[in-house]
């Protein structure tokens, strides 16, 4: 991935001349082109700005931070699909910092930060996983002694470009579920002062993250996102529109228990708790892993691992989903959507309510239910036309 | 004497920091602190017992199917659910990818850059790259060629001034004592390595849909067999996965475990260095026969070692199994120093340490966010070498052929692997012989396939209705870093009470009760050298031998039902 030996490219060519000293040919290269054109849903027009733009690059430096997280965003970009598209868009960068892969321990390594945020200060990119526990001070998550938030918002300041990558640092998932005792956060809440685009996911595809890179460094600005902040060239449609079994939905051909002889057919699996009509995902066209399969290809019901508060909104799992009808498909599920929208803003507080456990642990110790985002202060440029995230918050 | 830190360690899992003592050049004290708590304890609480796999999978993306499976095990434990012999085979197949993955990851990615100096591959001959390549294995990319043009690569990196990842690596350090040739050649397989990751890996996606994060299923697999359908697993993912198989075995056993010898072959010394306790545990893993509950079909055998004695391996019981918190920022009702069995246990967070940001955590009596595990009251390492110990000493005849025949090669007896050094041969270990075991997991799947027996998954005890009004059930697996438990109580179709006891939280553990140190901190006090404090990467060499899963060893997803009732109260 980021591992510059594998076809280094210097700090004084631009892009255009490594491949050519590459021997990538110009062919070649307008072929990379179009396809992250493709995947960041621009017209064929723009492909020659695209490749002009990346022509004349330099490389930029990336700054990554971890923060709490369990480290499956990072194996996942790791996996990044398409060696081609993969090993060109991640040659782009110079990655300073990064916990996992980096050689420097210690002082040594938060040197190498500083050292990175000054030379380059308001040009790199500031990429983020995991979220950033408020409770108690911050005191659930210290790197070198300091909270997470600390080392977040100087990280942020310097920066020309915030990318927040998978669901902790969308929102602060599994750890913010219910009753969130850290008071785990996503990024966008404590960076407001600036745009935070959003790769939501647990973990989300790799080459999600790569073309929104790509499209940061060959527009000088985020792509066009949804009231989330996710980039709409990738989360722009729900599974359920996308997905190869919708056939299936549609005829009425159900997986009614797992193994049975609709399952090794290959049915839908919205009986069996299926969120993909609830979820806005690339996952049915980029697939996983190389395009090998994804989730409901290999027979299990999508999670809603895209979706904001999921593991509160989506659970059960294995439940299904209310009210999606047969016929009449597109109205119900639109339906259903907003109402899990209004469901994520009050999600949490609503569990709490039914278990009374969660409010009695806020009066007794003032921990504050997790804030979802204003529509007035959420990621900018937000575009209309996203349905269930207009009404958030 | 100095003080020394490392914060953050890096090239692990997790957030790590590492405080020692150094005195005339050696580690005299030591401590391991573990910086991060993300603890819901109450979050599985009164959720389905069947999504307890996707929550606690969460604990850790590198270990990415460990979690799932020791729930959907202690899950099945408690609803007396038997896993189909097609299913039990995929998670095999499933479980033992991961391990053969993440081990070599391991050793290239995160514990290579330790042994090898990437500036010194710079004044390498390529020729004699070459010739040391082609004396230690058949792999194909050995020319004089193909390694000049990976260190061109290299030299254009270095003179470009921007080293990205290797910035203020400790190159040059007198510790490192590679030729430049045998760095050169590590450094090429630290790139090959990174292509043969992503693809072997992609088992886990045809059976579970993804990775990292595959999907599992109480009760078996949710990966239907239909050999005549697309949307299903058939012959065509068949063949792919044995074309997985085939490359993995291939990349161990040509480029990975000889790697691993010509290299420790330079490092003799830390063969007597870094042994720490000398107590090590299995639980056993990889059912045979694809059930997981008969203990005696385990590939690796389960059992206790005390005192390095490997004439003697004692029966594992989980009922030995307690936790101290008594160095740990929580609280039990019953005080610090007493030790609760998991089925009692307690995760209740009590932060005592100074506020941040802090210089110094060893001078206060709690520290670190890891509890402190204890069997039969005494601290216990796990991992590759304590599952290679035990099966060592219960004569496995597979595990002593390797292990003989790396002795030999190196030179040294079997009290070698009481070190540094022998933990990280003893990943090489296992990761050859689980290669193997792929294929005959797979032949074994393909022969039930073939005889009609696709059945991936019992729904007998699916629905809560019919399920005992209380249950309670005990998962138990070994991962990649070692022993892991789940602990379940189930009441009225609900989770009641849940923990997890985990690898890291074994080999980090801190001080207990009786101030006896977990398996990191005596392992950096056994024997240890820290020739410069300002470039600790003799330090760094032993904690990257176990390979450290910190978001995993804090205990991160317990339902304690007594905090809420007090919480109710007030």
């Amino acid at each position: 991935m980021f591992f510059p030996t594998s076809h280094a490219w210097t700090h004084d060519e631009t892009l255009g001349e490594h491949m050519e000293r590459r021997g990538v040919s110009r062919r070649d290269f307008l072929k990379f082109c179009g396809q992250i054109s493709v995947m960041l849903g621009l017209s064929e027009a723009l492909v020659p700005r695209v490749a002009a733009a990346l022509q004349n690059l330099r490389r930029p430096s990336v700054v990554w931070l971890q923060l709490q997280e369990c480290t499956g965003c990072v194996e996942s970009v790791l996996r990044s699909s398409d060696p081609t598209i993969g090993d060109l868009v991640l040659d782009l960068v110079s990655l300073d910092y990064q916990h996992t892969l980096m050689a420097a321990a210690g002082d040594a390594a938060e040197a190498a930060l500083q050292a990175s945020m000054e030379e380059n200060y308001g040009e790199y990119i500031l990429l983020v996983t995991g979220s950033v526990p408020l409770e108690e001070n911050g005191i659930y998550l210290t790197i070198g002694g300091r909270t997470g938030r600390e080392i977040l918002e100087e990280a942020a300041a310097g920066a020309a470009a915030v990318i927040a990558i998978g669901a902790c640092a969308h929102f602060g998932s599994v750890q913010a579920a219910r009753p969130n005792p850290t008071g785990a956060v996503g990024v966008a809440e404590i960076v407001r002062d600036k745009p935070v685009v959003t790769i939501a996911g647990c973990p989300p595809i790799a080459d999600v993250v790569t073309a929104t890179i790509v499209h940061y460094l060959t527009f000088n600005r985020l792509p066009a996102m949804d009231g989330e902040g996710r980039p709409l060239f990738a989360y722009g449609a729900r599974i359920h529109d996308q997905c190869p079994r919708r056939a299936h939905f549609d005829a009425g051909q159900y997986v009614q228990r797992f193994d049975d002889e609709a399952a090794r057919l290959g049915w839908c699996l919205y009986e069996v708790g299926c969120k993909g009509p609830a979820t806005f995902s690339p996952c049915p066209i980029l697939q996983w892993n190389d395009h090998t399969d994804w989730p409901i290809g290999a027979g299990h019901p999508c999670l809603g691992c895209t979706e904001r508060f999921f593991w509160d909104t989506m659970t059960p799992f294995y439940e299904r989903l209310p009210n999606v009808a047969g016929f009449g498909v597109e109205r119900n599920a639109d339906l259903i959507g907003a109402a899990l929208a209004v469901g994520t803003a009050a999600g949490v507080g609503a569990h709490a309510v039914a278990t009374g456990i969660h409010r009695a642990r806020e009066r007794k110790k003032g921990i504050p239910l997790p804030v979802v985002p204003d529509p007035g202060t959420g990621p900018a440029p937000v575009s209309p036309g996203s349905g269930k995230e207009g009404s958030d918050g | 004497m100095a003080r020394v830190v490392v914060d953050p360690i890096t090239r692990i899992e997790g957030h790590l920091r590492i405080e020692v003592q150094e005195e005339n050049g050696r580690i005299a004290d030591a401590w391991a602190s573990s910086t991060q708590f993300r603890g819901i304890e109450t979050i599985l609480e009164g959720r389905d017992p069947r999504d307890a796999w996707a929550f606690t999978q969460r604990i850790c993306g590198v270990c990415t199917v460990v979690h799932a499976l020791a729930s959907c095990r202690a899950v099945e434990d408690a609803l007396d659910i038997e896993v189909p012999a097609a299913g039990g085979l995929i998670r095999n197949l499933v479980h033992g990818m991961q391990t053969v993955q993440d081990h070599v990851i391991h050793f290239y990615h995160l514990h290579a850059l330790d042994w090898v100096d990437v500036v010194s591959a710079l004044s390498a001959d390529p020729a004699a790259t070459s010739n040391l390549a082609r004396s230690i294995s058949p792999w194909p990319n050995n020319s004089a060629t193909y390694f000049a043009e990976i260190q061109t690569r290299v030299r254009r990196f270095v003179e470009s001034g921007q080293l990205g990842i290797f910035t203020n690596g400790y190159w040059g350090h007198p510790a490192y004592k590679l030729p430049p040739e045998a760095n050169l050649m590590a450094v090429a397989h630290y790139l090959e390595a990174l292509d043969w990751q992503r693809d072997v890996i992609r088992v886990h996606t045809i059976f579970g849909g993804k990775n990292p994060h595959p999907n599992f299923l109480v009760g078996g697999m949710a990966s239907a067999i239909n050999l005549d359908d697309t949307g299903t697993i058939n012959a065509e993912s068949f063949t792919k996965i044995q074309g997985m198989i085939q490359r993995a075995r291939r990349f161990v056993d040509e480029v990975y475990w000889p790697d691993l010898l010509a290299i420790a072959s330079f490092y003799p010394e830390w063969a007597s260095i870094g042994g720490g306790v000398s107590n090590y545990m299995s639980v056993g893993e990889f059912p045979n026969n694809g059930q997981w509950r008969d203990t005696d079909s385990m590939y690796f055998p389960r059992g206790v070692i005390f005192d390095r004695n490997l004439s003697e391996v004692l029966p594992y019981d989980h009922e030995q199994v307690r936790e101290y918190i008594t160095s740990s920022w929580y609280e039990y009702e019953g005080g610090d120093d007493v030790a609760l069995h998991p089925w009692e246990g307690e995760t209740t967070p009590r932060y005592t340490g100074p506020q941040p940001p802090w210089t110094y955590l060893q001078d206060f009596d709690k520290y670190t966010w890891m509890k402190a595990p204890r069997y039969q009251d005494r601290p216990m390492e796990v991992g590759p070498l304590a599952r290679a110990l035990v099966a060592y000493a219960s004569g496995h005849e597979d595990v002593q052929e390797v292990v003989n025949d790396a002795l030999g090669r190196l030179g040294v007896g079997p009290e070698a692997l009481f070190s540094t050094l022998g933990r990280t041969a003893a990943r090489g270990v296992e990761t050859v012989l689980l290669a193997r075991k792929l294929e005959d997991w797979f032949n074994a799947l393909l022969t039930r396939v073939r005889a009609g027996e696709t059945t991936t998954f019992n729904g007998d005890r699916w629905e809560p209705s019919t399920w005992p009004a209380s249950a309670r059930g005990y998962g138990f697996l070994e991962a990649a870093r070692g022993s892991l438990g789940h602990w379940v109580q189930i009441e009225n179709g609900a989770i009641r009470h849940y923990q997890c006891v985990v690898p890291s939280t074994w080999n980090c553990s801190p001080r207990d009760a009786q101030g006896v140190n977990g398996p990191y901190e005596a392992a950096l006090m056994d024997n240890h050298p820290l020739v410069d404090p300002a470039r600790p990467i003799e330090l760094l060499r032993t904690i990257h031998s176990f390979d450290p899963c910190m978001a995993c060893g804090v205990h991160v997803l317990d339902s304690e039902g007594r905090e809420v009732v007090q919480v109710r109260v007030q």
